[in-house]
């Protein structure tokens, strides 16, 4: 059951909408709270009509597919209190005279062999006809997905850019000292625990193909970096040298990550193997190169050194080599984010004390400053390069906060016991 | 019943062990001798009995001594051993150099303020910082692994310059 306050909206001001998600008993721990407090510039106003027979399915579709829209910042949803099948005749008149431009109708169906089949249309109301029909079916427990699913074919038929609703999160909770890394559906729902530790665990990053996560754990006493398979719960040692092994990421083709090793004495940017071996050093300075980034072509590596003075961001080739500095504004720019199209790096910059995010456009070297918050940290592009997810300070507790790349889309994600933080988006999957 | 049995076990047990001392034997421990003059003659002072106390003198256990500290503290910013940590620098190497199997863990810590990962590159430069400096007194690196805990394992919570002065610290742990 979802409890929704209608969101009213205008191009200069934000207001503030609760959106708090009861969603089924089924799982162990409190769910993820999500506040939205900001709006994309134009909303395209639709209409969600209740998907017929979803009463008897384990999750009601609409209310997903709703909460994704309104959460992406760009749809106004339009009340309807009707529930409509694909298959029902529609009066496009009456629809765009609500004020709908698009309608959504749709139905569930438990199949004979106990999966759930979710079909639905995506209807013009000013042209007066289909923009897209999809079905999905799956087991019973896929249910949310196959919502995030048509929310995604919906985002993509208005939008015109990928849907991410059917992404996951990993991010780090702490409450004293049990640390937890967890996976979640990217609007906080179905969290899932993959490691408990009485250590620190930081820096997770996803593998390419979404079955893996990279992380830095204390265990041993020292930060070392291991790769886990979600699936398998399969654990392994990917940097234990002497010294602190840390900062991990992926090479786009999941063969490689890159890591910062300080067995040299300082912290340098070296890259190995998924599986531990061949190890090569890449960078060679005197100061502290870390935070190494492959760019989603996996050609170049984006990475903070301190080599003239204080933290800035460069860039260099996967292969090492010389590299060119990519931020000049302020003295203190770190944590660099590469966009999936790689017009844009998002960073962490320190200015007047607070640490904020900031966007850059790599064309022109215009920098935008995303947040109002003072403790940003760790950002993470969704894969469609829309949004950013961060980990910020709300009160005295840690949050996850997500902003659209323009700054406009505000949303954030709480939880009620313990800080949230170090969130890396998924991939898209199947 | 039962549980009195137990717990008489248990009683006993503990009265038992406190009786005993650890005593860790060290071929380099002095023996101290009770320097009392000659008892003349019999008597009851003949079977007085008085208690030598022994036992090893690791100085690495002397709560009082300054192998004691083991902690290296930094200014904001700074990534250099201050002098008055020299002599806490010194006692480790001359006791690592007497004890050539004894290894030490050295964990940088910075305060709370920045990011994550830049943190941890800053507290290993602490403890890089610190073991230069043992490296210099002639200490190998078979004897010392430098790491860094960043900004994750603070040892005072609280976001005031007392709390982050405190957490701007190397340790030295002994493995």
């Amino acid at each position: 059951m979802m409890k929704a306050i209608v969101l009213r909206t205008s191009t200069t001001l934000c207001t503030f909408v609760a959106l708090i998600a009861m969603g089924s008993a089924s799982l162990a721990q409190a769910q993820l709270r999500v506040e939205i407090s900001g709006v994309g510039a134009n909303q395209i106003p639709i209409a969600i009509a209740g998907f017929a027979d979803e009463a008897t399915a384990p999750q009601q579709v609409t209310a997903i597919i709703k909460a994704d829209l309104a959460r992406s910042g760009y749809f106004k949803i339009i009340d309807t209190g009707n529930i409509m099948s694909e298959a029902a005749p529609v009066n496009y008149g009456e629809w765009k005279s609500r004020g709908a431009d698009a309608l959504v109708v749709g139905s569930v169906q438990r199949l004979a062999d106990g999966r759930f089949d979710v079909r639905y249309k995506l209807l013009d109301t000013v042209k007066s006809g289909q923009l897209s029909a999809l079905s999905v079916a799956a087991q019973p427990q896929f249910m949310r997905v196959s919502a995030h699913k048509i929310a995604d074919d919906i985002y993509e038929k208005l939008i015109g850019v990928r849907g991410a609703f059917a992404t996951r999160i990993a991010y780090v909770t702490k409450a004293g000292n049990n640390y937890q890394l967890e996976i979640a559906d990217s609007d906080g729902e179905g969290r899932q625990i993959a490691l408990r530790s009485n250590e620190p665990i930081i820096s997770p990053a996803w593998s390419p193909d979404g079955t893996k996560v990279a992380y830095v754990s204390f265990e041993a006493k020292k930060p070392v970096v291991y790769v886990q398979n979600l699936v398998t719960k399969q654990r392994t040692v990917v940097a234990n040298f002497k010294g602190s092994n840390s900062a991990p990421s992926w090479s786009p083709d999941g063969a490689r990550l890159a890591v910062a090793l300080s067995r040299d004495g300082l912290t340098q940017v070296y890259v190995v193997n998924a599986d531990g071996s061949n190890l090569k050093r890449l960078s060679n300075t005197n100061g502290i190169d870390t935070e190494p980034q492959f760019s989603a072509d996996g050609q170049s590596i984006y990475f903070t050194s301190d080599r003239s003075g204080g933290p800035q961001i460069y860039r260099m080739s996967a292969a090492g080599g010389e590299a060119r500095r990519v931020t000049f504004s302020g003295s203190y720019n770190i944590s660099p984010r590469v966009s999936p199209d790689g017009k844009t790096l998002a960073y962490i910059s320190r200015r007047d004390g607070k640490f904020q995010l900031y966007a850059l456009d790599l064309s022109n070297g215009q920098e935008q400053r995303l947040s109002d918050t003072s403790k940003d940290d760790s950002p993470s592009f969704s894969p469609n390069g829309k949004y950013l997810m961060y980990a910020t300070d709300s009160g005295r507790r840690g949050s996850l906060a997500v902003v659209s790349v323009d700054g406009r889309v505000k949303h954030r994600l709480t939880v009620q016991n313990g800080d949230i933080r170090e969130p890396s988006w998924g991939p898209f999957m199947k | 019943m039962r549980t009195l049995n137990i717990l008489a076990v248990i009683f006993s047990s503990a009265v038992l062990l406190s009786a005993c001392s650890s005593v860790k034997l060290d071929d380099k421990a002095p023996v101290v001798e009770n320097a009392g003059s000659g008892v003349p003659g019999g008597g009851a002072d003949a079977r007085s009995v008085g208690t030598v106390t022994t036992g090893s003198t690791d100085p690495l256990n002397d709560p009082q001594g300054v192998l004691a500290k083991r902690s290296v503290y930094f200014d904001y910013d700074s990534y250099t051993v201050k002098d008055e940590f020299k002599p806490v620098v010194e006692a480790h190497a001359r006791y690592l150099s007497a004890h050539k199997d004894r290894r030490i863990l050295i964990q940088g810590n910075t305060d709370e303020r920045g990011g994550t990962e830049y943190n941890l590159a800053l507290g290993q430069k602490r403890a890089e910082a610190v073991r230069r400096a043992f490296a210099l007194l002639g200490v190998p690196d078979s004897q010392i692994e430098a790491v860094s805990f960043g900004k994750e394992k603070p040892k005072a919570l609280g976001s005031d310059e007392a709390a982050w002065a405190e957490n701007r610290r190397a340790d030295i742990v002994y493995q």
